[in-house]
């Protein structure tokens, strides 16, 4: 079955748990149980309505304070695709979570509270998905009962939302408007008996016909290996497979390759799944590849189509999002992990930060903290293979890893 | 060993179809396992005899054929599985050829490193951290492959699938690492360990599915058969053995039953079923309006019971 993950955001009190819980109870997803628990603990702290967010935020800092703090996955199906919501926390000072989120998205939920309109934290909201060019976003106008059901409250504030589109960078994206009510379920899954005016399909519809197979399928397969199996086996003594995950397009059985670094040049022999033999293996297939020569290959190699290569180079220019308590300085120094590879990476220079809320540059900036967005040079010990983050989405981006700590300091889109 | 008629013969019947499986979630655990082989120097892979660490035996077999699977198997033994389980397992083991590693609740228990638990909802699920946290010392392990998944409890849902256990096992939720594409950070201090979650994004359907598709063996007790059983608290709870702790008043009697999840036996309930085979075990799941960890009394003692027991180190 068709895995659909998708990314929300949205500010303090937009209603997204309730969104999300809506979705889950009237796609008949949350078990009986569940349900109760719900009914309990709302009942126990006088609300009048059930609090859908009790089922998602799932740490106890979260239901003390009645925020969400950290991403949480949140699962649920209907009869033609798996469905999986990463739920980010839309906070200014959690920017991290959403950018974590979205990076294993293929669409995104952008939630508005009809009273307030676009704010800030909308551009926020918008910023990111485009930095990390989601191809679909879903901006739902929430809280519409709150607004008397009104056309010209939508109208006015998806006008506003389309003055901010004029803002991106990345121009392909698809944005749908939805007017609905979490609370009281209007065109969530079921279309509301309130707003007639609205022709669309309702959030679950829309859902149910993005096509996302071919999204990003760039016809550029890149192959990192992640793994050399080597069984010494009686029965397959001279077998060398490289295995790994195929990115970006697809490989097939007799492909001409070069692998990299060492720019060697051989043919795929076989491709195995567990103990078959496959013609070709699809974007994102766990495989083991063999070659008709013998080559020297090891981990964070990278197996490429003959005429069709990567940058292969020490220096790169990305935009970064910075993750961690501890500033990013130029000078210095962090592992850099792209895919399986890592090297080390020293900061060049910061040219200068991107204010995420559109309202701009900063140049001159000394160093960056957690939540930063900025334009870095940096130069490496090793060359990696890379390409630029718009037209390969795994092979141009990195992570940063502090070693002092071991964190994930940040993450980069390779310009 | 083979000859080499036979492995020709065996290498032509190898051809499969076009394309391999488009199973998205199977492509995902398959390239978290391989990461864990390759970023860690002594990886295990703990192993209950449940559904879903059987599932990820097999998802492991998928990631290194035709080599080994290249790290043991390890066993918390509660002392109270169903004894269906254990047969199950050491089959299993055999077949595979890999080294199983048992380490007791029982031994932990004598050392006077943990209490016994008393009383009617007496349950050693707590107890195996302790034996767990002892054994990854022992041995040294530095990542501990688990068959947790974000869908069954929501604590478990903010899980990472490299996720951080620092020098005392325990889980630092609030200041979790984030994870970005498919990168997966593994880089810990000495002392350290990561549990890798490799079915994070599976389902209880998705595992029940993939069971069905790939015809893998499971133990027993998860098809529908005669039981004694009594009930508490609404649930049905086994009387066939002197693990759970049965009150005289409370009544035995004989019911079709199976269970869902395979834990310790005295926080384990069955469910009514008639689901025999798999085709109806999964149908029944698909039906289903009451979640998997409903029968597990373990997350009934307080709505942040498995929040508290990850901190502690439980798996």
């Amino acid at each position: 079955m068709e895995v659909l993950k998708l990314a929300t955001a949205g500010s303090v009190d937009d209603g997204k748990s309730t969104l999300i819980g809506r979705l889950l109870y009237d796609t008949k997803s949350m078990t009986d149980d569940k349900l109760e628990a719900i009914e309990r603990t709302s009942k126990q702290k006088g609300y009048d309505y059930l609090d859908f967010s009790l089922a998602t935020d799932g740490l106890v800092a979260e239901r003390e304070q009645g925020i969400t703090i950290d991403v949480a996955h949140i699962y649920f199906s209907t009869p033609s695709k798996s469905y999986i919501i990463a739920d980010t926390p839309g906070h200014v000072e959690y920017t991290r979570n959403m950018v974590t989120g979205a990076s294993t998205s293929q669409a995104s939920i952008i939630l508005i509270d009809a009273r307030k309109g676009v704010i800030e934290q909308t551009h926020r909201h918008f910023f990111i998905n485009n930095l990390l060019r989601i191809k679909d976003v879903i901006v739902a106008i929430n809280k519409m009962d709150l607004v008397d059901f009104s056309e010209e409250t939508y109208n006015k504030i998806k006008a506003d939302f389309e003055e901010l589109m004029k803002k991106r960078e990345y121009q392909d994206q698809t944005i749908t408007f939805i007017p609905v009510s979490a609370l009281k379920g209007d065109n969530v899954v079921n279309r509301s008996e309130h707003m007639s005016w609205y022709k669309g399909q309702t959030l679950l519809e829309h859902l149910e016909e993005l096509d996302q197979k071919d999204i990003y399928n760039t016809g550029t397969p890149r192959f990192p290996v992640q793994y050399v199996i080597r069984p010494k086996t009686d029965d397959f003594h001279d077998f060398r497979g490289f295995s790994g995950k195929v990115y970006g397009g697809e490989l097939s059985v007799g492909d001409e390759v070069i692998v990299l670094p060492s720019m060697t040049r051989s043919t795929i022999k076989d491709i195995y799944f567990y103990d078959k033999k496959y013609q070709t293996a699809p974007r994102r297939s766990s495989v083991t590849i063999t070659l008709e020569d013998e080559v020297n290959v090891s981990r964070g190699d990278m197996l490429v189509k003959v005429g069709d290569l990567p940058t292969v180079d020490k220096q790169l220019t990305a935009t970064i999002s910075w993750m961690d308590g501890a500033s990013f300085i130029p000078g210095g120094k962090y592992v850099l992990q792209h895919g399986v590879n890592k090297v080390l990476a020293k900061v060049d220079a910061i040219e200068h930060k991107i204010n995420p809320d559109y309202s701009g540059i900063e140049e001159n900036v000394s160093a960056l903290q957690m939540n930063d967005i900025a334009k870095v040079r940096f130069r490496l010990n090793k060359p990696i293979f890379y390409d630029k983050f718009k037209n390969h989405r795994t092979n141009g981006s990195f992570i940063l890893i502090d070693s002092r700590t071991n964190n994930t300091a940040g993450v980069g889109f390779i310009e | 060993m083979s000859t080499l008629t036979e492995l020709i013969k065996k290498s032509d019947t190898l051809i499969g179809d076009e394309r391999p499986s488009a199973n998205a979630l199977e492509h995902e655990a398959i390239y978290i396992i391989r990461e864990v082989a390759a970023q860690f120097e002594k990886p295990v892979l703990l192993f209950s005899g449940g559904k879903d660490s059987i599932t990820l035996v097999r998802l492991a077999q998928k990631a290194f054929w035709p080599a080994k699977i290249p790290f043991p198997l390890m066993h918390i033994d509660t002392g109270h599985n169903f004894p269906e389980t254990i047969e199950f397992r050491d089959k299993l083991v055999e077949e595979l050829g890999v080294e199983l590693i048992v380490r007791n609740v029982q031994d932990s228990i004598d050392e006077g490193k943990v209490v016994e638990e008393t009383g009617k909802y007496a349950s050693r699920n707590m107890l195996q951290t302790t034996t767990l946290l002892d054994a990854i010392e022992e041995f040294k392990f530095d990542a501990c492959i688990g068959g947790a998944r974000r869908d069954e409890e929501k604590a478990r849902a903010k899980e990472r699938i490299f996720s951080v256990r620092d020098d005392f096992g325990q889980w630092d939720e609030k200041n979790q690492r984030p994870e970005l594409f498919d990168m997966l950070n593994g880089e810990i201090e000495i002392g350290q360990n990561v549990r890798v979650f490799p079915i994070s994004n599976w389902t209880e359907l998705d595992v029940w599915s993939y069971i069905q598709k790939e015809n893998i063996e499971i133990p027993s007790i998860y098809f529908a058969h005669k039981r004694n059983i009594f009930l508490r608290d609404g649930l049905i709870w086994s009387a066939e053995d002197e693990v759970v702790f049965r009150a005289e008043d409370e009544q035995v009697e004989e019911r079709m039953v199976r269970f869902r999840t395979v834990g310790d036996m005295s926080c384990t309930a069955a469910v009514e079923s008639y689901a025999d085979t798999i085709d109806k075990v999964v149908a029944e799941i698909r039906d289903s309006r009451i979640s998997e960890r409903g029968a597990r009394i373990d997350d009934k003692r307080s709505e942040a019971a498995m929040e508290k027991r990850k901190q502690q180190g439980y798996f």
